[in-house]
């Protein structure tokens, strides 16, 4: 199965090889285990991006391969970020707190080491008292399973919801963004329980690796993302591969032509959603360490369309694009929002690419959109034999897929 | 200017990393200014990047510091929380400054916090903050709520008699944690707790016509009400067009803001707004020799006699000029010697007196009063004595037994109860 | 200069000297110069002291004084003290001199003496008596206002005296009205009071409300048993009306109570009194739980003698408490007045509570007529021609910001609105043809792709945006004749702005309606929704139709973005703030429907103030669950509140 599997993705071990060459590059050049030459805030955002990858990867296979435009996947992302930034704050402050608390004359009674961990990380938005919400959180194994099962049911219900009663196309890219809302709604008021604005912070520092230095904790991070990487891409290179690749593919092109075939179509988008949404919830956990903090502003709307628009550019319906899109797009941005891009003087004007960038990306995405529904991984198909079955399907994932001309009809799909 | 930090910044990169703290007398001496130039912030911290820049080049032609030109490093964070902590160790590793300037925003510092306690840096935050947070590593030249919160409230008990009050903020830590320290302030002062009315809306908030019917409501019991308005941002703008929309004059109800100053209200029509107040440690009205200095010299450096220049502006002055002489003073510009220095300088306020630098990284100021004018300025109608910042409050019972000495106890968070250091690196 | 200070300086020894003679040696300079530190910088709780002086000297001048130093245009010069009126002019001042009103030269030395908002109040209250027959309006109107700020029992007589002669009809109804207000708390005799009191159960204004509870005032009291002689507001029982915390706080207050030890009290003594590693023979190992602490503090509080508290238990507490009642009494000791107070306030909160609804409904239409305005243009173009068009927000924005720069450059108000309005409309319907012939024409067969290729055209116009006018906020003000509110009565009241907002929605539904229903244009529109193949073959130009269909719905939104901008601000965000929810009100509404997308708007704003009215204290919450429950809505009714029926519903 393994060796069909791969012979036939070829692009897989490609990948493969590329991302393990990348690893080892930037291991030899980084501080804690190299020559040093990259700094280790460029290690963070290496490791960042790479994570960026794996949930473009997942949006990819929602997107690009299920015809499912969710708008809504940063939320899972941001979700397995509270999730493992809870266990850290938790964790991070009860050390400092007991030994402190040890100090005293009298032992703490266990209530005392509670109140005194609360006030510290709820001291800031000027509570005390831990929510319901963070019972879990002195556990690290409780809170992996969160990062993993939050995401995981919250996608459960609203697929099943949604897709139960037949939303699709835009309905349901619009009900997802609306559920991205509520939840950043719901996370920026203090009420909830997650420091609302402020979000959880000082996550870089992990407990019990205090002593460590953030060029090694660095680099670690950055090979847990590279592993992280590896095998969700491998692991949806499986899902999109074989007869369920068939099916799911089926779906996006006409939907109820695979309904009328026989297929459970709900069953197989609940699976891709639910999966693609795990995936998520996992490279957020792995993300938001690196970035040090977590808070609603990153689970915006808009953070969720930024993801679709890197899918996009990078190539819809082919696993690597996603990922080259999620990181020349996400780099390419801090490069130019960070005044790495020289100015541009026009005599009369002076372009000043902080200021002109989202310009230049906004108008960029439309002629991509326009011109090269590929994205730059349709590059690949004009220097390698397209060995992939000839699909019709570059165009996307929505009915009439099949029109190739304006006004051309395609019979409508009825709601039986 | 940009393009040329940029190059020596890439320069810097490929050069970089494995040498570590240089030696401080190295010239020049590099100021690190880290304020969001695009995004959401930029209009309120590009004003303060500027004010860096003038006073940099102020300074240079003053003759530098120990022989030393300054170089303002200034970097982006555009408004993006995790950004800031990128760019602070960017500024710290890449860059090697000796001093950042930066910070407008709570979380924005939270962010920044962990990176310059690990790398040992040093920050001057210059806006008015919650405070329940002490960092060996910064220095809130801004005010504390003791400095602008509690006097403003006092105002309004003894002044204006107020007798309830409601508590209207941005859903956000800092009003958070200031109406929670005012509630906590204005029982033992003797308020009952049913006439507090707290209302937190989020940013931006434009629909504010229940609410100011609400606070209008307020006086049904014949009690003087009065509004503490911790509203941030665009939203105070929909508010007062509401507020004089119903016809609230502030002689029925008065409005007491702590982050409305002179640059938030050139937006704003503020002929109905007269008599409404605001509190800072500064105002542009304020009547002084060094603030005239320090205004035309503004005006000169941005070419618009129309800028107005606000508090955080006088907090990064009065910060920067110490700064400067206690690098003078230590002889050299590298971290720890310079916060030795720091504890005790002194520096004239542009209000008149002088500020002085606490143990607990905070100023002593004076807070003043004002009352909006119809032309958008401030009649300041009271200016109390220095008022010394305060790091831990002492009207939450969890707060009141902490103290900050970095000087002598050389802990940020001390329990005066169990004479214990709880921690040394802060809150984040 | 110095020859104008010695002028000003003779001026004001010479002339109020003059003056004295008249008054027996006392002139305003010299009262005023008495309490010269207090009226310089005047202070709420000492200003009376001044103002007592200052009527009681029987001056002419003093009610000239006290308005003008309330108005802070009393102005002190520092070289030798002395008060003066005083106008800016030139570097300088023009004097006038207080006692004889004789200008007194100029001089650059002056201090503007600011009396702040509190001591404003005291003098306005001062100034009752001079203003309440004075023949100009506005002073009446202000002493009034004074009455109404600071009430007190001395007024009444003036007032009552006053209304007599009262010409205006509006002020005299006021001044009666105030006159119950004040009966009604300070009449001499128990039946005038009860017959004032009576008379305000009819109203339903914040004054009448605050007389009432200021009638019905009262504190907690704790005692052994109810007195007899208290006039008793209610009787409270631990536990449901108190909690059992606070009901001891009150005995511990009242002296009724030993005070309990807290927690820290108990580690505090405990900690300094370990003695070999054991406090009161407990082990200090084993004070790691509440109950180990309670022992050794027991076992401790025997040794000490100091007045340490002591520790109460729950069954201490419990019998303390149920030896005790807890009631709340009246501060007014006369039954019959609190009995009438509390029925008429009975009825007055029940005749409020029925106009808050009134007025919560007000703000909520008001608040659908916005969504509906900002939806409208986009039910045009996703609902009709099933386009989604994410920079339709940015259309809103760039309204607004047309009618910013139309303010610039033509400064009056009402013929600013009056271009902007238009240009608004025509700036946007060309955006939009531009951007419906540019982009979306080719994505018809690709909605998904128009999301995202009109999300793009939104990032780039937002930050045009704020490239062109920067991101603070820009002010579009309304014009005079929109300030101000509808006021139905002290409670329902409505910005006249919401309502200009609402009567502009109104004739946009009316106005697409025709258009839609009863044009030709309308028909050929209907007719490309429907079926475009058809509608070409009936010699319709769909490409055309869609094009100015596009155009007008964008152009909506230009002039809804003019509306908004008037009553809430401009930025470079603000279609951002409104994308989302127009997008769900045209679905909860129901696609391809005008009256759906006014259902929806009327759904959605209702339910975010209904949301609100029970949460006030949290707007964002409000919006939260309001999204929870549109998600749940389109679940069930996946089509919308109006679905349409039959071939027009399509797929």
């Amino acid at each position: 199965m393994t060796q069909g599997f791969l012979s036939k993705n070829p692009s897989v071990l490609w990948f493969l090889a590329i991302l393990g060459l990348f690893t080892v590059v930037v291991t030899v050049l980084a501080e804690a285990t190299g020559i040093g030459l990259l700094s280790t805030s460029f290690i963070k955002t290496l490791g960042k991006t790479l994570c960026l990858c794996l949930i473009a990867v997942a949006m990819d296979v929602v997107w690009g391969y299920c015809g499912i435009l969710s708008l809504g996947h940063f939320a899972f992302f941001g979700i397995g970020g509270y999730a493992i930034g809870m266990w850290l704050m938790y964790a991070r402050t009860e050390i400092i707190v007991t030994e402190s608390l040890a100090a005293a004359a009298i032992p703490p009674t266990p209530s005392e080491i509670e109140n005194a961990i609360g006030t510290q990380i709820f001291g800031v938005v000027g509570s005390s008292d831990f929510p319901a919400l963070w019972a879990f959180s002195d556990s690290l194994f409780l809170q992996l399973l969160m990062v993993v099962l939050v995401p995981g049911l919250l996608a459960l219900v609203f697929g099943w919801l949604a897709f139960r009663s037949r939303v699709t196309g835009v309905y349901l890219s619009i009900l997802t963004q609306a559920m991205t809302l509520a939840l950043s709604l719901y996370l920026f008021q203090n009420d909830s329980g997650l420091r609302g604005n402020n979000g959880l912070s000082g996550l870089q520092n992990l407990p019990g690796l205090e002593d460590t230095p953030q060029s090694v904790v660095s680099i670690g991070f950055f090979w847990a993302s590279a592993l992280a990487l590896a095998m969700g891409y491998v692991l949806f290179a499986w899902v999109v591969s074989g007869k369920m690749g068939s099916v799911i593919r089926g779906i996006r092109d006409n939907e109820s032509r695979v309904r009328f075939l026989g297929y459970h179509v709900e069953s197989y988008k609940l699976f891709v959603f639910t999966l693609t949404a795990i995936v998520s919830g996992i490279a957020g956990a792995l993300y938001y360490p690196q970035a040090g903090i977590i808070n609603p502003a990153e689970i915006a709307p808009i953070a969720s369309i930024y993801l679709a628009v890197w899918v996009a550019i990078g190539g819809r319906g082919r696993l690597y694009g996603a990922v080259i899109g999620a990181a020349f797009v996400s780099l390419l941005s801090s490069w130019f929002t960070g005044g790495g891009a020289p100015s541009i003087p026009l005599g009369f004007y002076t372009i000043n690419w902080t200021d002109w960038w989202l310009v230049l990306l906004g108008l960029s995405f439309v002629l991509v959109t326009l011109f090269a529904p590929k994205g730059i991984g349709g590059l690949f198909d004009y220097i390698t034999i397209n060995r992939a079955p000839q699909r019709v399907g570059d165009f996307g994932p929505d009915k009439g897929a099949l029109r190739r001309e304006e006004g051309q009809q395609e019979p409508e799909e009825r709601r039986p | 200017m940009t393009s040329k930090f940029s190059l020596t910044s890439l320069a810097a990169a490929a050069l970089v990393a494995g040498a570590g703290a240089a030696a401080a007398q190295d010239c020049p001496i590099k100021v690190g200014v880290l304020h969001s130039l695009s995004g959401t912030m930029a209009i309120s911290e590009t004003t303060l990047k500027d004010t860096m820049e003038m006073l940099v080049a102020q300074q240079n032609e003053a003759g530098g510091v120990l022989g030393c030109d300054l170089e303002a490093v200034v970097v982006d964070p555009a408004s993006d929380w995790p950004l800031f902590a990128e760019k602070a160790r960017e500024l710290l590793t890449v860059h090697e400054v000796d001093v950042i300037f930066g910070n407008w925003t709570s979380v924005s510092r939270k962010s920044v916090l962990p990176v310059i306690e690990e790398l040992n840096g040093l920050l001057f935050y210059p806006v008015q903050y919650e405070g329940e947070e002490s960092s060996k590593n910064v220095f809130y030249t801004g005010a504390a709520p003791n400095q602008q919160a509690i006097p403003a409230t006092d105002y309004f008990l003894e002044e204006l008699g107020v007798e309830k009050f409601a508590l209207l903020g941005t859903d956000y830590v800092y009003p958070r944690t200031t109406n929670n320290i005012l509630e906590s302030y204005l029982k033992d002062n003797g308020i009952a707790e049913e006439d507090i009315f707290v209302n937190y809306t989020p940013f931006g908030h434009s629909d504010w016509a229940t609410i100011v019917a609400d606070v209008v409501a307020l006086g049904a019991d014949g009690k003087q009400v009065g509004v503490i308005s911790t509203i941030n941002g665009d939203a105070n703008i929909g508010f007062y067009k509401e507020l004089a929309a119903a016809g609230v004059s502030a002689d029925d109800i008065p409005v007491v803001a702590f982050s409305v100053g002179e640059e938030e209200l050139s937006g704003l029509d503020t002929s109905n707004l007269e008599g409404h107040l605001a509190a800072w440690n500064y105002f542009m009205s304020a009547d002084t020799p060094e603030n005239a200095e320090f205004i035309e010299a503004w005006h000169a450096f941005i070419g618009n006699e129309d800028r107005v220049t606000n508090d955080p502006m006088e907090a990064h002055y009065i910060g920067f000029n110490m700064w400067v002489n206690a690098v003078e003073q230590a002889g050299t510009a590298e971290v720890d010697a310079v916060r030795d220095a720091m504890y005790g300088q002194t520096f004239p306020n542009l209000t008149g007196g002088t500020a002085e630098m606490l143990v607990n990284h905070h100023l002593s100021k004076p807070v003043l009063i004002g009352e909006i004018r119809a032309d958008g300025q401030f009649d300041i109608i009271s200016q109390t004595e220095p008022v010394p910042g305060d790091a831990w409050t002492d009207f939450l019972p969890e707060s009141a037994v902490l103290t900050s000495d970095w000087k002598e106890l050389g802990c940020g968070m001390y329990n005066t109860e169990t004479e214990t250091c709880v921690q040394l690196t802060s809150n984040y | 200069m110095l020859r104008a200070l010695l002028f000003a300086l003779a001026l004001c020894i010479c002339l109020p000297s003059a003056r004295a003679q008249q008054s027996g040696g006392e002139t305003l300079q010299s009262v005023l110069q008495r309490h010269a530190e207090e009226v310089a910088d005047p202070g709420r709780r000492s200003v009376g002291t001044v103002i007592e002086d200052l009527v009681a000297s029987g001056l002419p001048g003093v009610s000239e004084f006290l308005e003008r130093w309330q108005n802070k245009g009393v102005f002190v010069r520092e070289s030798d003290g002395l008060f003066f009126y005083a106008e800016p002019q030139g570097n300088g001042y023009a004097l006038t001199d207080i006692s004889t009103l004789e200008p007194a030269g100029t001089a650059s030395d002056m201090t503007e003496i600011r009396p702040n908002g509190g001591v404003r109040r005291v003098i306005g209250a001062a100034l009752v008596q001079f203003q309440l027959s004075d023949p100009d309006r506005a002073r009446r109107v202000a002493a009034l206002d004074a009455i109404e700020r600071s009430p007190d029992a001395d007024q009444i007589d003036p007032l009552t005296q006053s209304i007599e002669n009262e010409p205006d009809p509006a002020i005299k109804r006021r001044k009666e009205r105030l006159a119950g207000n004040l009966a009604a708390r300070f009449a001499d005799t128990t039946e005038e009071r009860v017959a004032a009191i009576e008379r305000l159960s009819s109203e339903l204004d914040v004054q009448t409300r605050s007389v009432l509870n200021l009638v019905l005032a009262s504190t907690a009291r704790a005692a052994p048993s109810l007195p007899e002689d208290a006039n008793i507001a209610r009787v409270l029982t631990p536990g449901t009306d108190i909690t059992e915390a606070e009901a001891y706080a009150r005995l511990v207050a009242a002296d009724l109570a030993p005070p309990a030890a807290s927690p820290d009290q108990i580690k505090a003594l405990l900690t300094s009194n370990i003695v070999d590693g054991r406090v009161g023979g407990v082990p200090v190992g084993q004070l790691n739980t509440d109950d180990g602490r309670a022992r050794a503090y027991a076992a401790l509080i025997d040794d000490v003698d100091t007045d340490v508290p002591a520790l109460v238990t729950n069954e201490t507490r419990a019998a303390a408490l149920s030896n005790h009642v807890f009631f709340e009494e009246y501060a007014e000791p006369d039954p019959a007045i609190t009995d009438a107070a509390r029925a008429a306030l009975d009825e007055v909160e029940a005749r409020v509570a029925r106009n808050q609804m009134l007025d919560i409904s007000l703000d909520a239409l008001s608040l659908a007529s916005i969504y509906f305005l900002a939806a409208i243009g986009l039910a045009v173009t996703f609902g009709v021609m099933g386009v989604i068009n994410m920079a339709h927000g940015e259309f809103i924005m760039m309204g607004a910001y047309t009618g910013y720069v139309v303010q610039q450059i033509i400064p009056d108000y009402t013929a600013s609105l009056l271009v902007a309005l238009p240009l608004a409309f025509a700036v946007t319907f060309a955006a939009g043809v531009a951007m419906e012939r540019l982009v979306i024409r080719h994505l018809y067969h690709r909605p998904l792709e128009t999301l995202l290729a009109t999300f793009g055209i939104s990032i780039a116009l937002q930050q045009l945006a704020k490239n062109i006018f920067g991101t603070q906020a820009r002010p579009l003000t309304s014009p005079g004749w929109l300030d101000g509110a509808w006021v139905i009565n002290d409670v329902v009241q409505i910005a006249n702005i919401r309502i200009a907002i609402f009567v502009l929605a109104l004739l946009f539904l009316g106005l697409i309606l025709f258009i839609l229903n009863k044009t030709r244009l309308g028909l050929e529109v209907r007719a490309v929704t429907q079926n475009p193949g058809m509608a070409a073959s009936m010699g319709i130009n769909p490409g055309r139709i869609n094009m100015l269909t596009f155009g007008m719905g964008s152009g909506i939104a230009g002039i809804a973005g003019v509306a908004i901008g008037l009553y809430a601000k401009v930025t470079s965000e603000m279609g951002a703030d409104y994308i989302v929810q127009s997008f769900m009100t045209v679905v909860v509404g129901g696609v391809g429907n005008v009256w759906g997308t006014l259902a929806g708007a009327t759904l959605i704003g209702g339910l975010q103030k209904g949301i609100e009215w029970f949460n006030p204290s949290n707007t964002l919450a409000a919006q939260t669950y309001m999204i929870l429950f549109i998600i749940l809505f389109i679940q069930f009714r996946p089509k919308g509140i109006v679905a349409l029926k039959g071939r027009a519903a399509g797929d």
